[in-house]
């Protein structure tokens, strides 16, 4: 169980998406999981080994670290990862239910149970809210948790057992200030095509719902 | 997840390409990617690890380590891959948006459509021509400026593609100036020379294939300007071999496309 299973999933639904929801599939692949799994990683990787406080006192690292860090920010990207692509599985699961349903009453309900329309626009349109708005929370969880995307060199703690105010350094703020950089700005892109692509469909169908009226209306 | 699925989303793109871009396909999968995740990586490993500076002071090496390697060699290269394999995709989504067509258009039953089946369409090689020939010049375009970009950066950033043993650093915490020794730093000179050298094939591939590209288009403008009634889909027996021969190149390293060209 590792990150294919993400990927397996994400691939399964871009069959009954949109352009734009292709698109998004591609940079949730590229730019967030590859970069996530190739590099970002390493970088966090050895984050409380050195983590180095000014001082000799037993566990005085290990709870100023805690303090700073209550969940580390690679592993809240990770989660990030998979909370945002969970959305698209209503509707690979409403794909599911129709094609069951066409099964148990043995005969063709849905013209194909692909087709965006009806209940899977609607499954679509709900996942598309969804994806930004935890995408929104997650950012903003980000921005509160570490006031804001920089990471400092030096932080100073003062929490028992430590004897006073101590400093305490983290190690690669820069690089993890880059890669964090990053993630916002890829976060926002995904943000963007979601928007767009919500507002995109509901254009598209509103016209289409408005010139069916209008043709049975002159009928 | 890992650089094998970037591996099996280029390969489709493979077979769409002229034969300088296969041969940066393969420049890009062996000299590069296998190198980084092989060798490189290993190199680096333990970079922060053996950073010893010349001092007790604590703090003293972290801050010196994130002064002078903002962003480490490894993990710049590992986005400079990342970020110059990306145009293909243009490629492979406008390739799947023309397989995509020419499916509609065989199962409305369109006179027009010269395939037998939907088989024919998933296995067909399009032609670098019309707006695929601007998608691909694009993509083209756009994977020179992401690897001049990326080089330039790297050479700002470290003053220079050496490593040095050492590096004298007065950030503080540290005391006066202190002494910090680079683990590897000959090892790690010749992989960052290396990487540089493909790069730079790399660029010359790519400016070889745009050349290539904007002189077969000037040609068959002139031509056709020049002999209105040669017909555009027509392929000479030259052609056809060299299709044939394409084929067999693609054939030998080809992954099948799994999500982007159904």
């Amino acid at each position: 169980m590792s990150w294919g299973f993400l990927r397996d999933l994400l691939s399964g639904v871009n069959k009954y998406s949109t352009g734009i929801g292709r698109i998004w599939i591609a940079i949730v692949f590229i730019f967030r999981l590859l970069v996530y799994v190739v590099a970002a990683e390493n970088v966090w990787k050895y984050e409380h080994d050195e983590f180095e406080c000014n001082t000799k006192q037993p566990g005085c690292e290990n709870v100023c670290f805690d303090h700073f860090f209550p969940v580390s920010q690679i592993r809240l990207w990770a989660l990030q990862l998979i909370i945002v692509s969970t959305p698209s599985l209503l509707v690979v699961f409403h794909v599911a239910y129709r094609e069951s349903r066409e099964k148990r009453h043995n005969q063709k309900l849905y013209r194909s149970p692909g087709k965006m329309d009806g209940g899977l626009l609607c499954a679509y349109l709900v996942s598309l809210i969804l994806k930004a708005g935890f995408e929104i929370v997650f950012l903003v969880l980000f921005y509160k948790l570490y006031n804001g995307f920089k990471v400092p060199r030096l932080v100073k703690c003062d929490m028992r057992p430590c004897p006073n105010a101590v400093d305490c350094y983290i190690s690669k703020p820069t690089e993890k200030m880059i890669f964090l950089y990053f993630l916002v700005a890829t976060s926002g892109v995904c943000i963007v095509l979601n928007v767009s692509e919500l507002s995109y469909l509901i254009f598209k169908y509103s016209i289409k719902c408005y010139m069916k009226t209008f043709s049975k209306k002159q009928q | 997840m890992d650089w094998g699925a970037l591996q099996t989303i280029l390969g489709g793109v493979n077979k769409h390409s002229t034969s300088i871009g296969k041969i940066w396909l393969t420049v890009l999968f062996i000299f590069r990617i296998m190198i980084l995740v092989v060798a490189a990586e290993r190199v680096w490993g333990d970079e922060q690890d053996d950073f010893i500076c010349n001092t007790l002071q604590p703090g003293c090496k972290n801050v010196c380590y994130d002064h002078f390697f903002p962003i480490s060699h490894i993990r710049l290269w590992a986005l400079q891959l990342i970020f110059v394999s990306t145009p293909a995709l243009l490629v492979a989504m406008h390739v799947a948006y023309r397989r995509h067509e020419k499916k509609r258009q065989f199962r409305k039953g369109d006179q027009k459509c010269e395939y037998k089946d939907i088989e024919e369409i998933r296995a067909q090689r399009f032609r670098i021509e019309g707006s695929l020939w601007w998608t691909y010049t694009s993509s083209i375009f756009f994977r020179l400026v992401f690897e001049a970009v990326f080089m330039y950066a790297f050479y700002f950033m470290y003053d220079g593609f050496r490593m040095p043993r050492l590096m004298k650093c007065s950030a503080w915490p540290c005391p006066n100036t202190v002494d910090c020794f680079v683990s590897r730093p000959t090892e790690k000179t010749v992989f960052t020379i290396f990487m540089i050298a493909v790069s730079s094939i790399c660029i010359m591939l790519n400016v070889a294939e745009l050349c290539y590209l904007l002189v077969k288009f000037f040609l068959k403008r002139s031509r056709k300007a020049g002999n209105p009634k040669h017909h555009p889909n027509h392929e000479t027996k030259e052609e056809t071999k060299q299709n044939e021969m394409n084929e067999l190149i693609s054939d030998s390293c080809q992954n099948t496309v799994t999500g982007f060209s159904s």
